[in-house]
């Protein structure tokens, strides 16, 4: 087998899984932290209560995601050394710091979280869980800064033939960071709370600690919605930057071989024949294409064909074309379900502030078969983002084939491919079931009257029942 | 000192923090279910490195994204050249780090059992294979003129490797097991002092068998002269007093004197190779070195700024929580786990 091919899917692999995990977290520990903050706020031990139930979610969730995420920053040295020579200078900052300054603040301060409920004031408590959801969005931030440059190469220079940093702004003031941070992060709040609001819905429905968790989807849901909502316009915003930067992945997006007229109209759905590079059919909507790509209702957007050739002027024979049917899908996925998302999550918003949440059973149960939503737009998202970037690992310098470990064997590869497909798997399994076994118990509410009286906070507070 | 050397002194820091600091989570992990006779007991060693483990973890994580940044051919020459031994030792660092989560969810026998034993085999291969490296760094490998490395996985399996993994996975026992008299009371502590007691010869040997064979098979211990062998020596007189103190119940000191082990055996590595970061066999002219594997002058000027303004953040905050949970866990607490 071809080791560009297996590290590859390693690669995309291992990167898709651990990203199921990364966005759970990061929206996971901003609700509980906000969660915690009523508790202290209005003092109302149900808030405490929530904030517990989801913590041992959170930790199963965090703990994967850690074990899966040391693997991320030391394959690029195992399966891409001559990419790691490359990028180093560039590249490698931005996982240091992310380790410096994200990850020993989440981990620490989780640690500080976990273990600290009777050790530590209920203000410097909560703290500690805000700073943990701080650290999980440092490093979203710069993972991302990585990330964009392989799309969009920016402060360096060539110097014997790597790439050296010159210009630390640059990296940090990259138009395709910006243009894809605000979208990874309202995505990842998306996803961390339909997580919370799927299982509150299921717990409803089953009148299960029905106060808390109607609480506890009201919470959820309101920063779902506003989420989801705001991601129509960075998503809209980031395609349009796109467009500009990086034409070739846009017009894979949308199928389009041949220059678009002016307006250009947008393919919904398309049959496309990758071979003879065309579409055998499509149904179209006119102009929308025109309004996704300048935010108007005119302009002729670049096809396929014609940015093979000007890419095959500028940087010498070869395929420059990405997997269209996978891009062009990916993103009617993504898009599609991103769409539903904000339905459900303005609906929900407007439901859990009547009474009878309980009796929408319908919507109730989407919340909960809908939990599967954010995970394949995410993974979709990333689909179009890293293979629309193909061939190239960093655009326009470096391509994927070049990239790989020289000194280690397709054997070894795949020994490494296939050990860790099977613990990742083993892992996945792990955590649903794990998941279901928490959500599936229902704490007699006796039972909670008497860990009360055992809260050493209750002197501080008192049981006064909130709003 | 140019930046690149000083970066050398920065990683060389980051790796002793995880040895220090991860050592003696390993060691705990490593002896768990074997100490605690009961769920309880064993829940009460696993918690004595329950807030910390994570965080000691990220000094390996924090470590290798210093290789990527400050020297890319380093990074990309070791993680590409021990490739098998770090496919090991990325399954193990899973299976224990989901363990001490996994454990206590599900109220089966059977289920703790699993992850017991997870936790135990997970934290013992680390150790060991992270002593068949270093051991390997110290006798250099071959190294091609491209920086790659050569010829497969079964070389890194040479004897003083193997003793160079022994040595290192009974010195993190002991340094573990040094950590729980300093976490627990009554008869778990004794248990673990008495298990301390019993392994420290092996590793007193282990240890002095490694620099005298290290002494005559690799040149870093002397690399920059005779004088510096006082510092593997030290390490294992630090190592002798331990054990002393141990007997001795002082528990405080002999956890120390583990920690300076732990210290100045890692460091006397670094030293010796310096300013080598990667020796090879096949030519000393293709050796990696602080010099021709760096990034460029101005990334490291730029992580210098951002490590020296963390760094302290870091260390201030871990303190702080090693002195939140500096009360001894007893045998009827309540646990997480």
């Amino acid at each position: 087998m071809d080791p560009v091919l297996i590290a590859r899917l390693q690669f995309a692999a291992t990167t898709i899984f651990h990203y199921f995990y990364v966005p759970v977290s990061i929206g996971m520990a901003f609700t509980i932290a906000i969660m915690q903050t009523m508790y202290v706020i209005k003092k109302n031990d149900i808030y405490k209560k929530m904030v517990k139930f989801f913590a041992v979610l959170l930790l199963i969730n965090f703990a994967v995601g850690v074990v899966t995420g040391i693997f991320q920053e030391f394959q690029f040295g195992m399966n891409w050394s001559d990419y790691s020579r490359y990028v180093g200078d560039v590249f490698g900052p931005s996982l240091a710091i992310e380790g410096l300054l994200a990850f020993f603040l989440e981990s620490t301060f989780l640690g500080i979280w976990v273990f600290g409920w009777n050790r530590l004031g209920k203000k410097t408590h909560l703290a500690s869980i805000w700073l943990v959801s701080l650290g999980s969005v440092f490093s979203a931030f710069w993972i991302l800064t990585a990330n964009s440059f392989m799309h969009n190469p920016v402060g360096f220079e060539l110097e014997g033939g790597r790439a050296q940093m010159n210009d630390f702004l640059a990296i940090l003031g990259n138009p395709h960071f910006w243009a894809q941070f605000p979208h990874v992060l309202l995505t990842s709040l998306t996803t961390g709370t339909f997580i919370i609001a799927g299982i509150s819905a299921w717990k409803i429905l089953r009148k299960h600690q029905l106060e808390m968790f109607k609480k506890a989807f009201k919470i959820s849901i309101t920063i779902l919605a506003a989420a989801s909502f705001v991601t129509l316009f960075t998503g809209h915003w980031q395609a349009q930057h796109l467009v500009e930067e990086q034409p070739m992945k846009m017009a894979a997006v949308e199928a389009l071989w041949e220059e678009s007229g002016d307006p250009a109209p947008f393919n919904v759905v398309a049959s496309i024949n990758e071979e003879e590079k065309e579409n055998n059919f499509e149904v179209q909507i006119p102009m929308v294409l025109s309004f996704l790509s300048y935010n108007q209702f005119e302009g002729s957007v670049t096809g396929l064909n014609d940015m093979q050739e000007f890419y095959e002027d500028k940087y010498g024979p070869g395929d420059y074309i990405p997997n269209v049917t996978v891009l062009f899908w990916s993103f009617r996925v993504m898009t599609g379900i991103g769409g539903l998302m904000v339905l459900l999550g303005l609906y929900g918003s407007y439901a859990s502030r009547k009474t009878a949440l309980q009796d929408r059973r319908l919507y109730l149960n989407l919340m909960v078969y809908g939990m599967i939503f954010p995970f394949v737009a995410n993974t979709a998202g990333w689909l179009i983002t890293e293979m629309g970037r193909q061939p190239w690992v960093v655009f326009g310098f470096m391509k994927t084939e070049d990239a790989i470990s020289p000194s280690v064997t397709a054997n070894e590869m795949l020994f490494s491919l296939l050990s860790f497909t099977a613990i990742y798997t083993i892992l996945g399994v792990l955590t649903v079931y794990l998941f279901q076994k928490h959500i599936k118990k229902n704490d007699d509410p006796e039972d909670t009257k008497e860990e009360m009286t055992e809260d050493p906070f209750d002197n501080e507070g008192g049981n006064e029942v909130g709003s | 000192m140019a930046l690149s050397e000083f970066w050398f002194l920065l990683i060389m820091i980051l790796f002793i923090g995880f040895f220090v600091l991860e050592g003696f989570d390993f060691g705990v992990g490593i002896v768990a279910r074997f100490l605690g006779k009961t769920q309880q007991e064993k829940g009460v060693y696993m918690s004595t490195v329950g807030p910390f483990w994570d965080a000691n973890e990220v000094w390996l994580i924090t470590a290798g994204g210093a290789m990527f940044a400050a020297f890319p051919h380093w990074y990309a020459t070791m993680f590409s050249g021990f490739y098998i031994p770090l496919v090991f030792m990325l399954l193990a660092l899973i299976l224990r780090g989901v363990a001490f989560e996994f454990r206590g969810q599900v109220d089966s026998n059977r289920w703790r059992s699993v992850w017991e034993w997870s936790l135990s085999i997970g934290s013992f291969l680390p150790p060991l294979l992270w002593g068949v490296v270093l051991a390997n760094f110290m006798i250099g490998m071959p190294i091609d003129e491209d920086m790659d490395m050569v010829g497969g996985f079964i070389q890194f399996l040479n004897p003083f490797a193997l003793l160079g993994g022994v040595m290192f996975l009974c010195l993190t026992i002991t340094h573990g097991l040094q950590f729980i008299t300093i976490r627990t009371t009554g008869e778990l502590q004794e248990r673990a002092r008495k298990a301390g007691s019993r392994i420290a010869p092996i590793t007193i040997v282990l240890f002095l068998a490694f620099i005298v064979v290290g002494y005559f098979v690799s040149d870093v211990f002397t690399y920059h002269g005779q004088t510096f062998m006082v510092l593997p020596m030290l390490a294992w007189v630090a190592l002798l007093f331990a054990n002393l103190y141990n007997h001795q119940k002082l528990d405080r000191n002999a956890f120390v004197l583990t920690t300076i082990t732990m210290i100045l055996i890692t460091g006397s590595i670094f030293v010796g190779m310096f300013p080598r970061v990667m020796i090879s066999s096949i030519s000393e002219a293709y050796s990696l070195t602080v010099y021709n594997a760096s990034s460029g002058a101005y990334t490291l000027k730029v992580m210098s700024l951002f490590s020296l303004t963390l760094l302290p953040f870091v260390l201030a905050y871990q303190t702080w929580s090693y002195y939140i949970f500096r009360k001894r866990i007893k045998h009827d607490d309540e646990l997480e786990y």
